[in-house]
């Protein structure tokens, strides 16, 4: 009897960072990332990732929302009535994505106009309900809201990537830096890079950077 | 009993109440903020036709410094007791042209307050998604435009959205809206990439977004002939002074 109780304390007092949950961190930013593995929330990684500041921006507010719903959701999640978990989710999302666009345009008030509209779509962004659905549905507060963090670091990760590349091709700049002006040199940008196509073209040449470092292989 | 329906009705009650409490209480608590940061774009917005705005430019300094603020009607006399922050330029809109309120920013001299050098005149009306809106600046002929700037609120980024880019208002700078004493307008063309450098009347289109641009056309045609009395009043008080 008395073992049983100290090994359900001993469950419970599970560290936050044992090696299992790390990995809730780590794996989203590399084999198993939300963008170019699991290939959700590509429509705004395409359209933030003109510039580098919008898309932190964005990857902070991503990062936000997922954590914090994950982690209500989690809390809430032996109480939740499985016929409107769905849209209890979609409550609970909607409200951190009206909070983060409400504080955004009190604060950082240039930024906002430029994403508010992408902000208000995170509500339908799938990496949002997904983590929802398979994660914090079923497990505890503590590590959902690391799974959160991981999943919209690692959206964050990608979106930075591309940014970068793209700011610096399309406008030869960094964070609005001219790097090519500083380094003396004549840089025209490439337009391509600014328009959308040129995020698919980089895309997938992360996706299939990772996947040669990986050893990715399709199966059949 | 979780699965009863009284359960998941107060459930979603429930819930409700308590999201709505909170993004009320959100509001509220950011508005003072977020209200002063519009109206810092307002002014912004105001001011960067006429002038370049570089870093670390006190907003507010300059904009009670340089600009007066009046209200006036079809006629293009002011109309007293009323400030441009009354006037909702959506709701004057729905009004026929000649009943419209108009808000002016007239532009004083950076050495005599007194003198007015030129005004920079807000316009309103419909790209192709929803309402856009402007301000036009113009030079002390009142016929040449200083400088114009756009908002909309729902144009397709890439495409009508550029209207608020530097770059195609740029394009406006040095048109006119006059020929002799007959008001044109300036119009945006459609297709890209052509030199309208030697045509007044004329300014290079947006590939993509003629949609929008006529919207824009609309928009102007239609606020100068509003504003046609007060400019031309100014035009001929400010062609003696320079005489």
């Amino acid at each position: 009897m008395s073992t049983e109780v100290a090994e359900v304390v001993e469950k419970k007092s599970e560290p936050l960072f044992s090696k299992k949950n790390r990995k809730l961190i780590t794996n989203p930013l590399d084999i198993d990332n939300p963008v170019t593995v699991q290939v959700l929330g590509i429509c705004s990684a395409l359209a933030v990732t003109t510039q580098m500041k919008p898309a932190m921006v964005m990857a902070i507010a991503l990062t936000v929302v997922t954590a914090s719903s994950n982690f209500i959701i989690s809390i809430m999640r032996n109480s939740i009535p499985s016929r409107i978990r769905i849209i209890v989710q979609l409550a609970v999302v909607s409200l951190w994505v009206i909070m983060v666009d409400q504080v955004l345009k009190a604060y950082v008030y240039d930024i906002w106009k430029q994403l508010s509209v992408f902000i208000g779509l995170i509500i339908t962004n799938c990496i949002v309900m997904g983590r929802l659905e398979a994660y914090a549905m079923g497990n505890k507060p503590g590590p959902s809201f690391l799974d959160g963090i991981g999943n919209g670091l690692g959206y964050g990760l990608i979106l930075m990537i591309v940014a970068f590349f793209r700011e610096l091709l399309g406008g030869g700049s960094i964070f609005g830096f001219k790097v090519f002006e500083a380094m003396g040199l004549d840089y025209k940008g490439n337009g391509l890079m600014l328009l959308p196509a040129g995020a698919c073209v980089i895309v997938g040449v992360v996706i299939w950077v990772q996947r040669s470092i990986n050893g990715y292989r399709e199966t059949h | 009993m979780r699965q009863s329906n009284l359960y998941i009705i107060l459930y979603a009650m429930g819930l409700t109440v308590v999201c709505a409490g909170l993004l009320a209480f959100a509001s509220q608590a950011l508005k003072p903020r977020q209200d002063a940061n519009v109206e810092l774009e307002r002014k912004t917005n105001v001011l960067s036709t006429v002038m370049t705005l570089g870093e670390g430019v006190d907003i507010e300094k300059t904009y009670s410094e340089r600009i007066r603020e009046i209200v006036i009607d079809a006629e293009g006399n002011v109309v007293e007791g009323k400030k441009p922050t009354d006037i909702n330029l959506g709701v004057e809109y729905k009004k026929t042209p000649k009943d419209r309120l108009l808000p002016v920013f007239e532009v004083r001299s950076a050495t005599d307050p007194n003198k007015i050098e030129n005004a920079v005149l807000p316009v309103f009306g419909f790209g192709l998604w929803n309402t856009i809106a402007g301000n036009v600046a113009l030079e002390s002929d009142f016929n040449t435009i200083k400088g114009v700037n756009y908002s909309h609120v729902g144009e397709t980024p890439g495409l009508g959205a550029r209207i608020a880019s530097a770059d195609i208002q740029d394009r406006y700078k040095g048109k006119q809206i006059f020929e002799g004493d007959n008001l044109v307008s300036v119009d945006m063309q459609k297709g890209e990439g052509m030199d309208y450098a030697s045509d007044v009347h004329k300014v290079d289109g947006m590939s993509g977004a003629t949609l929008t641009a006529k919207g824009v056309n609309n928009m102007l045609r239609e606020y100068f002939q509003c504003y046609e009395k007060y400019i031309k009043k100014n035009r001929t008080s400010n062609q003696q002074a320079n005489l």
